[in-house]
């Protein structure tokens, strides 16, 4: 994908303990996470894009607007890039007052419909009874909500946040989590985020971008990457594919959901989510099983009919990560090489997957 | 009983407050972009000015005024200047007092901002910047704001350490009655002429108005959590 609508990133920074060395073309719309452990360079890229940092090769471009182009002299200062930045500290400015705090950015943007832009900032983030306080009366989750409203109002085209949840503990994490989610589904404003939560992952992204010492390791739809086996993006208790489904029937004896999604269907928790609204899937690989042939004495309800379409080599020497075909879609299941051993499956087999747990992040 | 200040001491007095107000004044202007610089520069300079910047902290006074008179005087480079531009020259007079002070009380200025600044961090003004606003709209906007209580305190004791100054004043000033003769100077004019009670009504003025200075500054620490220099 090389479009000129997109994110365009050419970066060369050299560090003390890493290279940064990236070159990505992202989509124009929605969420890319950038995922991958602390010192990765995750942070480093975004702040190369706000330009509060200089790469000394570097080609940033946000759609036609050329904001790094190293080899041709332009480079685009901070205060003059049409974004919005979230930072890991909420970083409100104490001076101020909440509402001097989002009029700050809106003031100085100078664009038509700013005051609209920031009532319905403040109205998404469900800010408008903090407006007349300190910003020392907020609570960690609060401040955070009020520092992405701050970066909203300005109506940016695009929108960088690192870890914005990192600062919380995990009861604040769920409260903003839907704000988020609410945002990527309501703003057309495309988003880079930060994070290196599997969880958020899940919830969140649209593209998935892993990077490590500095380089892509992976960079394309969240699903597919996710489904990665052969070096995958997540590893650990953490691995595991997202499905988008629909709820296809809510089932009121059992307080069971049906999710259909392209190749099957699984039962879930009944969170009250209505019929025909689609949702999201988490199945983690180490709550999938393997058996040949379908079983109907045990506990498990969910089954799902599939194919192998590859086996890879797992962290642990014990266990290997099966790549499981069920129509369009795709689960990753964590087991036993001697469980393989034992039930003779070979890539291309036909086989059951037994799914233990699910869980609905939308 | 009969109230010792003669017009004299009043008018020591009122030069005094004067002095360190225009001192304050003036350094306030000059101290604050040299402490931004100094907070924010990667520059080799750091080192070197700030070390020129304290060197009035260690120096003695006189060695200070022994250079600023020299210097100001009819021979010296700062006097053949002011006396080209039609000034004169400035050392015995109060602009020449001023110049004294506004040296010798630099660091007192500078280390409180700077201190404040450097607490603040970097990432103040990284956010104002993905808000849109310029590096000298920032600083206006962000920096000077958020490092009130560094300036409060550099205010306070600049004021302070010009109205105790003793050794540049006389120097530079000469200690000419209504001119350039200040509190400090006044009492030891008391002291050399056996006026000991005029001396004590002064000295100990001296003493509550440093003691109150000092407990304001300390209230205010404790208040805003500002370290002194």
């Amino acid at each position: 994908m090389s479009t000129t609508e997109g994110l365009r990133l050419r970066l060369k920074l050299a560090r003390k303990d890493f290279q940064l060395n990236v070159d990505l073309d992202l989509p124009p719309t929605g969420i890319t996470v950038l995922f991958g452990p602390s010192g990765s360079g995750k942070t480093t890229l975004l702040r190369c894009v706000a330009g509060l940092e200089r790469p000394a090769n570097g080609l940033v471009r946000v759609g036609s607007e050329l904001w790094h182009d190293e080899a041709h002299g332009v480079y685009v200062p901070t205060w003059q890039r049409d974004l919005g930045f979230v930072f890991q500290e909420a970083s409100l400015f104490e001076h101020l007052k909440v509402q001097d705090n989002l009029a700050y950015g809106l003031k100085r943007s100078k664009k038509s419909g700013a005051s609209q832009a920031l009532a319905r900032a403040i109205e998404l983030l469900g800010i408008g009874h903090l407006l007349h306080r300190d910003t020392g009366h907020l609570s960690g989750g609060e401040r955070q909500r009020v520092a992405i409203a701050r970066a909203l109002a300005t109506q940016p085209r695009l929108l960088l946040l690192d870890e914005p949840l990192a600062a919380l503990d995990l009861a604040r994490r769920h409260d903003i989590l839907p704000w988020l989610e609410k945002m990527r589904d309501e703003l057309s404003m495309p988003m880079l985020y930060i994070t290196h939560s599997a969880d958020e992952v899940a919830r969140l992204a649209d593209h998935l971008v892993c990077l490590d010492k500095g380089s892509v390791k992976a960079s394309g739809a969240a699903q597919d990457v996710l489904a990665r086996i052969e070096s995958p993006a997540i590893v650990g208790d953490d691995a595991g594919v997202v499905l988008r489904g629909r709820v296809a029937l809510r089932d009121s004896v059992w307080h069971l959901a049906r999710v259909e999604f392209p190749g099957g269907s699984l039962w879930v928790r009944d969170n009250g989510i209505a019929v025909g609204q689609s949702v999201r899937l988490r199945v983690l690989a180490r709550d999938i099983s393997i058996t040949a042939h379908e079983t109907r004495d045990t506990s498990i309800q969910n089954h799902l009919q599939g194919s192998i379409q590859a086996i890879a080599d797992d962290a642990h020497p014990s266990q290997a990560l099966v790549r499981i075909r069920c129509g369009e879609s795709i689960l990753l299941g964590r087991i036993t090489k001697r469980a393989i051993d034992a039930l003779k499956v070979r890539v291309g087999d036909a086989i059951w997957a037994q799914v233990k747990s699910v869980a609905v992040i939308e | 009983m009969h109230f010792p200040l003669n017009q004299d001491a009043w008018d020591a007095i009122a030069l005094t407050l004067q002095l360190a107000a225009s001192a304050t004044a003036v350094l306030l202007v000059l101290a604050t972009p040299l402490a931004w610089w100094l907070s924010q520069t990667r520059s080799g300079w750091r080192a070197p000015i700030g070390a020129l910047v304290t060197l009035p902290l260690v120096l003695p006074p006189s060695v200070l005024g022994f250079y600023l008179l020299v210097a100001m005087g009819p021979h010296g480079p700062l006097g053949q200047v002011t006396q080209a531009l039609g000034w004169g020259v400035l050392s015995f007079t109060f602009t020449g007092l001023l110049i004294g002070s506004v040296i010798f009380s630099l660091p007192f200025a500078v280390q409180p901002m700077q201190n404040a600044f450097e607490s603040m961090g970097a990432r103040p003004m990284e956010v104002a910047f993905t808000l849109r606003a310029s590096p000298v709209d920032a600083f206006f906007s962000v920096a000077l704001p958020l490092a009130r209580p560094g300036l409060v305190t550099a205010a306070i004791l600049t004021f302070a350490h010009t109205v105790g100054e003793f050794g540049v004043v006389l120097m530079i000033g000469g200690n000419i009655p209504g001119k350039t003769r200040v509190v400090s100077t006044q009492i030891y004019g008391h002291v050399e002429a056996m006026e000991y009670a005029q001396a004590h009504w002064l000295a100990g003025g001296m003493v509550v108005f440093s003691f109150a200075v000092l407990l304001a500054l300390s209230m205010l620490r404790k208040r805003v959590g500002q370290v002194l220099p």
